[in-house]
């Protein structure tokens, strides 16, 4: 039963560690889908986390918290349009600006707002998102087998995380079953197509971007404000890079999207989890090398093992009207 | 004439400095077929890009049914009744058939209604028009004859009466062609009005009913097509008289240059692309390759010119042989004397964005000649780049200009120019004319049968069965990976069109 507990217990985390994976992988998944490479995930949900727990901290409120974080990440992503579909530019070079922006600005910022080191200030009950006991998760908690499962996996966890979920199965709709991903997708196929059928290609992308700046701020508010009570600097840690792989991993799909972010997860979790405690057969295994295990494996299954992934062909290729 | 179905008046418009339509005026008369040719740049696609509103004209009017139009976006055109149909084709690949029908003519913010009536919708126009396609099939996976329907139906979903047409068969096999035409004639019979460009003359006399013809930005003239000839028209297109089958005299072959024997090629996929073929190319004399595109032709090409790998037989290159495998060295085919004009121009033949001096020399540029010490002696490339532009006639002679910037026929001219003036041996030239001028044409036909006279050997590879006829001195047909007929230049085109359609199988006498 302990070895039950345990399974539960790294699964419960492997959700957790997910959610923010999830998040930027589908935001970049609308973006790349559109035909416009986003190597900036990582910097817009830096911003997002902390322009999230500035503003909850300053005006008390979850919500609000919340609501700055999508707004300035998409601000960001914006400026990201402007670069690389307004002007052309290298999608790239734009991308990569925007982290070093980032990173750079949340730590002047806020050591110029709280002057607590570039942190925010710990974030009260309420200026976070808490978790949500489902109905009747203590009184089965008990029972065996089913009372954890419903009690740790499924309850218990806060808003953004049932949220993220619900995001793969909307997002699929949204690419395979509406107008707008219909167009989404074949921008990033063919935007000549797109533009001979007469609809803006620009501002078909821009609005691709701004799904990608929601979701990535989303992501960075759970960061800050549900995973740690708080922003700290560089706290995303490249997730923005590892969202990045773990869509490629996933054949830019949404639903296999999901299942590459848990995998990825699931690797931090028991990463975690079996720090300093010895494997049987190999026995104790350095720290350094659980926690390098993500990235390997990352290494490993990019270098050929899922196949071959076509990424959109439009991808990273600023439109121009041929003559 | 009956009521005009679109009506330009004055257009002009300017890319920079150049100028690529200039006071251009039209009238096209509904139902009817209406051809535009002229030359690669004159303009053109242009012109009918400025009427679809992808373009718009610097000044200029456009009247629709009788009416002025303001023609912003290709939204105005679609509502208008305008469709296109683009010579390169504006499909997404991986879509299927409806959802490529449906993009940007979705009926709601949802797909399911769209998708429902645009089945019902195509299944009404193919049995109209008989436009067969299975809608559930992906782009990528049709043959392009059926891509160029798809685009069709696009613009029939749009509602188009007026349908334009650029440069259709460029990419068909001429049974798709065929095809094509019949398709159009049909939406002639139906009240559509077709307007058609091309710089392919038959095509023109075959189906049209009017004909514009266009030179350098300008419209020089318009004829009813019963009341012309191809010889006027090309006249026209080029602003002075063109010799349709150059004059050659009787071939004087030598010695065999290049012996191919029991060659057999497989492509990718493992399948048998040239089978057991094996032929002589003599000194002086040009032999040419007829049959329909996908009969084996490129691969042989490529084993050939050492660029692709050959399963069995062998080839002597001046009695000695050239390594089959796949990977022999460019370099040394070439001192041996053996130049390769590439069909795929495009991605074997040039870099585009390199300058046209730079693809001038592009694989001499250890040449001597060419080198300063260590160094390319640029004075020296230029000096070769504008003489064989002049020589060549390439144009805009500006050698500094990148490649991507010329048009296809000047493209042709320069990896022509390349190749034929390091005076090899023998030539391996694959379709020599594709997507190149009629006045071009001419002149690069003219050049091909001076290397004859010159005693040079010279293989001529292509499609088009004018252009073999008129080159050759001797014809081989392929047909499935196999020679299946030797004839010679005096061959009718219905005897080749039999040999190259497998009627009359036989095995080559050679």
């Amino acid at each position: 039963m302990d070895v039950f507990i345990a399974i539960v217990q790294i699964l419960d985390s492997t959700i957790r560690l997910s959610v923010p994976l999830l998040l930027a992988c589908l935001a970049g998944l609308f973006s790349e889908r559109s035909g416009i490479f986003d190597i900036g995930l990582e910097g817009k949900m830096l911003v997002g986390a902390f322009a999230g727990a500035a503003a909850a901290s300053v005006f008390h409120s979850a919500f609000i918290g919340l609501g700055m974080a999508i707004l300035i990440s998409v601000a960001f992503a914006m400026v990201h349009g402007f670069a690389s579909i307004t002007h052309r530019g290298n999608q790239i070079v734009s991308g990569v600006a925007i982290n070093f922006i980032a990173a750079g600005s949340t730590i002047i910022l806020g050591q110029a707002w709280f002057q607590q080191g570039g942190r925010t200030p710990a974030l009260q009950p309420g200026e976070r998102f808490d978790a949500i006991v489902w109905p009747g998760a203590e009184a089965v908690r008990d029972v065996p087998i089913i009372g954890p499962i419903y009690a740790e996996l499924i309850s218990g966890h806060s808003l953004l995380v049932y949220l993220a979920f619900l995001m793969v199965p909307f997002t699929w709709w949204v690419l395979f079953r509406t107008r707008f991903g219909l167009r989404l997708r074949a921008v990033g196929e063919n935007p000549a197509a797109v533009d001979t059928a007469g609809i803006s290609v620009a501002w078909l992308r821009y609005r691709a971007l701004i799904c990608t700046g929601i979701l990535t701020g989303v992501a960075g508010a759970y960061l800050s404000m549900v995973q740690n009570g708080g922003f700290v600097k560089d706290m995303t840690a490249g997730k923005g890079y590892i969202a990045l792989a773990a869509l490629i991993f996933a054949k830019w799909k949404p639903v296999n999207a999901m299942f590459a972010c848990l995998l990825f997860g699931f690797l931090d979790a028991a990463a975690i989890r079996l720090q300093g405690s010895p494997l049987p057969i190999i026995g104790k295994v350095p720290v350094q090398f659980m926690q390098a295990l993500p990235y390997i494996l990352t290494v490993i299954l990019l270098a050929g093992f899922i196949g071959k992934a076509i990424p959109p062909r439009a991808g990273g290729v600023p439109y121009v009207k041929e003559r | 004439m009956a009521q005009a179905a679109i009506e330009l008046i004055g257009i002009n418009k300017s890319f920079g400095a150049v100028r690529a339509n200039r006071d251009i005026n039209l009238e096209i008369a509904r139902g009817t077929i209406h051809g535009i040719v002229g030359e690669n740049g004159a303009g053109k696609s242009t012109l009918m890009s400025i009427l679809y509103g992808f373009y718009q004209a610097d000044s200029g009017e456009i009247h629709v049914g009788g009416k002025p139009a303001s023609i912003k976006t290709p939204n105005d055109a679609i509502a208008l009744g305008i469709g296109m149909v683009h010579q390169h084709f504006m499909l997404v690949d991986n879509f299927s058939v409806l959802e490529n029908i449906i993009l940007g003519a979705e009926s709601d913010a949802l797909l399911k209604s769209s998708i429902a009536k645009a089945r019902s919708e195509l299944d009404r126009l193919e049995r109209e028009y008989g436009l067969e396609v299975d809608p559930d099939a992906i782009i990528e996976e049709l043959p392009v004859g059926l891509q160029q329907r798809v685009e069709i139906l696009k613009a029939l979903y749009r509602g188009a009466e007026i349908l334009i047409l650029d440069e259709p068969t460029g990419v068909l096999t001429p049974a798709e062609a065929d095809h094509l035409f019949r398709i159009l004639k049909q939406l002639k019979e139906q009240g559509k009005t077709v307007v058609l460009i091309t710089h392919k003359l038959r095509e023109i006399m075959a189906i049209t009913d009017n004909v514009s013809v266009m030179r350098q930005g300008t419209m020089v003239a318009t004829r009813e097509t019963s009341k012309t000839t191809v010889g006027e028209l090309a006249e026209l297109m080029v602003g002075r008289r063109v010799l349709l089958r150059v004059e050659k005299g009787e071939a004087e072959a030598g010695a065999v240059k290049l012996a191919v024997k029991n060659l057999t090629v497989k492509d990718s996929r493992g399948v048998t692309m040239v089978d057991d073929i094996s032929f002589d190319l003599r000194a002086g004399e040009i032999v040419g390759i007829a049959g329909v595109a996908g009969n084996g032709q490129s691969e042989l090409l490529e084993a050939i010119s050492g660029i692709r790998h050959a399963v069995s037989g062998s080839v002597m290159l001046d009695g000695k042989p050239i390594d089959l495998t796949g990977a022999a060295d460019p370099g040394e085919l070439r001192d041996r004397g053996l130049a390769h004009v590439p069909e795929d121009r495009h991605h074997v033949g040039l870099v585009l964005a390199f300058e046209e001096n730079e693809n001038s020399i592009l694989g001499y540029h250890d040449d001597p000649r060419y080198l300063k010490g260590p160094f390319l002696n640029v004075d020296a490339i230029m000096a070769d780049a504008k003489d064989k532009i002049e020589k060549y006639d390439i144009r805009p002679g500006n050698p500094r200009l990148k490649t991507a910037n010329f048009s296809g026929g000047n493209q042709q001219k320069i990896v022509l120019a390349r190749e034929m003036e390091q005076d090899p041996g023998v030539l391996i030239v694959g379709q020599p004319t594709r997507g190149v001028d009629v006045g071009a044409i001419e002149f690069i036909h003219k050049r091909l049968i001076a290397m004859r006279d010159q005693g040079k050997a010279v293989l001529v590879v292509s499609v088009e069965l004018d252009e073999i006829r008129s080159l050759s001195d001797r014809i081989l047909v392929m047909f499935a990976g196999r020679i299946v007929g030797e004839r010679g230049p005096e061959a009718t085109e219905g005897e080749l069109g039999l040999l190259m359609a497998g009627v009359e199988r036989q095995e080559a006498a050679l």
